[in-house]
């Protein structure tokens, strides 16, 4: 049965939007972004650089919780695998790094397909465990087989190609993939494609009477969030030249999941904002307490109190009421 | 004032404001603080050694007035986590923003080859007091990484076999923690043993935190080997410990084991159920030499606990490098004469209470002490050397460009010689 994919886009309120607007702040980013390693430090551009990466896997996650309804706690083992393939293929086998850059994302893209396939049709609490249970597969093979994954020690990247070898020069290189994955993940939720899936994350049994393939477009949707999880990996792989099971670990999926929850889940660039709040946050508090987790962990609580749906989606709520007050007070 | 006046004054003084503000930095860049990074896990599994790992190190610089060379030491501390990609963030961090001199520290083998990675591309100096594994000073040496105060993994466990074999042992079981570190101290067993001709009769590898050990010991006591060899670290250890009394094993089957089995930080909180254990180590906290006595005595009055390997390790680390900065008259900005000073400087008066030096590959050679646990006057147990192998390197007997060319221990290769 072929599902009618195509239906005419509805407007939603990213179209509402004034365009001069929007793309004032486009500018406006993409300047920022662009100029910050000139008045950053060095070490601090490399916190940036890991801000980038890790609001990509954040966004992979946004990719299905936001608008799939389906929230993976298996992305930290998604991303990881393909930092381990980078890895390997340069350091153990010699390869190149821009084949093993590819092979990584190939081969975590297949992953997902793996992963897919065992869990799209399970929703809710049991996605949640299903994902969290193949992500500790994943953790515990490259924590046992230790002959290819180096177990506990890791395995040693080679380091980066002499022309990305600084901080900034490799802050440009993942500003230039992070741009246009961002902006392929943008435009992914925001086709039909992507409103059928948030139809499915609303009502899957009416998208389902409707004579929608739910369980094909679910499948789609994990592989493409998976494809993105792995680009992050591969940069990951050239940032920490390091890997080891802590970045396939269960902490990392977590991690990346609050960030998009902090950021606001269903949001997609919130995923930066998270990503932002989150490292920032872990840096600058370490330096003055050991106690640093604690600290994250209440942020987290009254994050969750205060705007549970996360920065962003608390930020668009506050916006949208005071432009309803102003065009009631222009009505009277 | 005409403007062309106006701009002249403004420009000298500018000029002058530079100078005077570029002058004092010049001189500072000799003679302002020595910057020390020192990165310890306060979080995650292993945080309760971190805790000790900087007890040991300020310690040292306390007692030093926190000056060496005739410059003033500023120590900067980092909590890694337990985690190697905390670990990098943080040594980053350190070399890049605090910009110290030098690196200390990390206590598991994953975090500081994270680290070593790193430094291998920038040349900061890292010291290893803790990071035992022993591609960091055999295959994959790295110039800049020295083990000052610390061991490679398999170094320690040779003697031991030695001893056993001495002992009339001819059976033995191993049972370890599965990961590089207890592969790395079983092979250096496993190979001294059965090359002496003992028999390894068994091996058996648990998953880190195991808490049932039943099956483990049902094992070994069919086996009934002569003497068991248990490489275990932290809560492992102390569980361990007491299921092999509560089998009744105690006493029938004499157990052996790695240093970290019967460190402090595990057998302060056993009874009974550790005396007796033989383990092998470069310190024995319950050795009469007058430098050992004196040290455990300062850190047990300060921080009312017997000293741990995590602690006495930093503070001899702490204690070898101050020394070579001292001889260079605190030049560490210059790094290769920092580091060549170290592996040239002996250490006759340190804690452990014998002379040790480095050997070429950036790892001491020690004395080695067979310590037995015993229950000390004060009704503590505590480790004392009943038995001194002197001069021991990481290479054994071996030559180091042999031995090289065998594989580094993993499960599969543990060094058994086939009879």
């Amino acid at each position: 049965m072929a599902a009618p994919i195509s239906q005419a886009a509805t407007p939603t309120y990213e179209t509402r939007r004034r365009p001069s607007r929007v793309a004032a702040w486009i500018v406006l980013i993409t300047v920022a972004l662009i100029a910050l390693p000139l008045v950053l430090p060095s070490y601090q551009v490399s916190i940036a650089t890991q801000i980038l990466i890790f609001g990509v896997l954040a966004m992979s996650i946004d990719v299905l919780a936001g608008y799939g309804g389906r929230t993976s706690l298996g992305h930290g083992a998604i991303f990881g695998a393909s930092t381990y393939v980078v890895i390997y293929w340069t350091s153990v086998l010699g390869g190149g790094i821009w084949t093993g850059i590819a092979l990584g994302i190939l081969c975590t893209t297949l992953l997902a397909a793996v992963f897919a396939l065992l869990a799209i049709r399970t929703s809710g609490v049991y996605f949640l465990l299903l994902t969290l249970a193949l992500g500790m597969i994943v953790w515990g093979l490259c924590l046992r087989w230790t002959s290819v994954t180096g177990g506990e020690n890791g395995l040693r990247g080679i380091g980066r190609p002499d022309l990305i070898a600084d901080h900034i020069s490799f802050y440009y290189a993942v500003l230039l993939v992070v741009v246009p994955v961002t902006w392929a993940m943008w435009r992914f939720v925001h086709s039909p494609f992507g409103l059928t899936l948030r139809g499915i994350r609303d009502s899957e049994s009416r998208m389902r009477g409707l004579g929608y393939n739910v369980p094909l477009h679910l499948f789609i949707a994990f592989v493409a969030s998976g494809f993105f999880a792995g680009v992050a990996g591969a940069l990951y792989a050239l940032f920490n030249n390091f890997v080891s099971p802590s970045t396939v670990q269960l902490s990392q999926s977590v991690a990346a999941l609050l960030m998009a929850i902090t950021g606001g889940v269903g949001t997609l660039l919130g995923s930066f904002v998270g990503a932002t709040l989150i490292i920032s946050l872990e840096n600058a508090v370490s330096v003055f307490t050991a106690r640093w987790p604690t600290v994250l962990g209440l942020t987290f609580v009254l994050i969750m109190i205060f705007a549970p749906e996360g920065v962003v989606g608390r930020a668009r709520i506050l916006l949208s009421q005071r432009r309803k007050r102003q065009s009631s007070r222009a009505l009277h | 004032m005409d403007r062309r006046q106006f701009l002249k004054t403004t420009a000298l003084t500018l000029a002058t404001g530079a100078g005077a503000l570029a002058a004092p930095h010049i001189v500072r860049a000799q003679s302002g603080p020595i910057r020390i990074g020192l990165m310890a896990p306060q979080t995650g599994v292993v945080a309760a050694g971190g805790r000790e790992i900087i007890d040991g190190f300020t310690l040292f610089w306390e007692n030093a007035g926190s000056r060496v060379g005739d410059r003033s030491v500023e120590l900067v501390i980092e909590d890694d986590a337990s985690n190697p990609d905390t670990a990098l963030q943080k040594a980053r961090r350190l070399v890049e923003q605090a910009k110290v001199h030098f690196l200390f520290g990390n206590l598991l083998a994953n975090t500081g080859l994270a680290v070593a990675n790193y430094v291998k591309d920038n040349g900061t100096p890292y010291f290893i007091p803790v990071i035992a594994a022993d591609d960091l000073t055999q295959r994959s040496r790295i110039k800049n990484v020295i083990r000052a105060g610390g061991y490679s993994a398999s170094q320690f466990s040779r003697p031991l076999a030695d001893w056993a074999l001495k002992q009339g042992y001819k059976k033995i079981a191993t049972i370890s923690q599965d990961y590089t570190f207890g592969h790395e101290q079983c092979g250096g067993f496993a190979q001294t043993f059965t090359e002496g001709g003992g028999a390894i009769v068994g091996q058996f590898w648990h998953p880190l935190n195991t808490s049932d050990f039943s099956p483990y010991l049902g094992q070994i006591s069919g086996l009934a080997p002569d003497a068991v060899f248990a490489m275990e670290t932290g809560a492992d250890s102390s569980r361990l410990i007491q299921q092999y009394a509560s089998f009744g094993l105690k006493g029938q089957i004499p157990m052996l084991g790695a240093q970290n089995a019967t460190d402090q930080s595990v057998i302060r909180t056993l009874g009974p159920e550790c005396e007796g254990i033989v383990t092998s180590a470069h310190f024995a906290e319950g050795a009469d030499l007058p430098a050992t006595r004196a040290f455990v005595k300062t850190y047990s009055g300060k921080f009312s606990k017997i000293p741990s390997l995590y602690a006495f390790s930093h503070y001899v680390g702490a204690m070898w490098v101050a020394k070579a900065i001292n001889r260079i008259g605190g030049k560490v900005e210059d790094r290769n004469l920092l580091l060549e000073t170290v592996l040239k400087t002996d250490l006759p008066d340190s804690p452990l209470g014998k002379p040790v030096r480095f050997d070429d590959y950036g790892n001491p050679i020690y004395d080695v002490f067979i310590r037995k646990v015993v229950k000390n006057k004060d009704g503590k147990f505590w480790n004392v050397p009943i038995e001194t192998y002197p001069q021991v390197s990481q290479f054994w007997k071996y030559d180091p460009k042999t031995y090289l060319k065998q594989p580094p221990y993993s499960r599969d290769f543990q060094g058994i010689k086939k009879t």
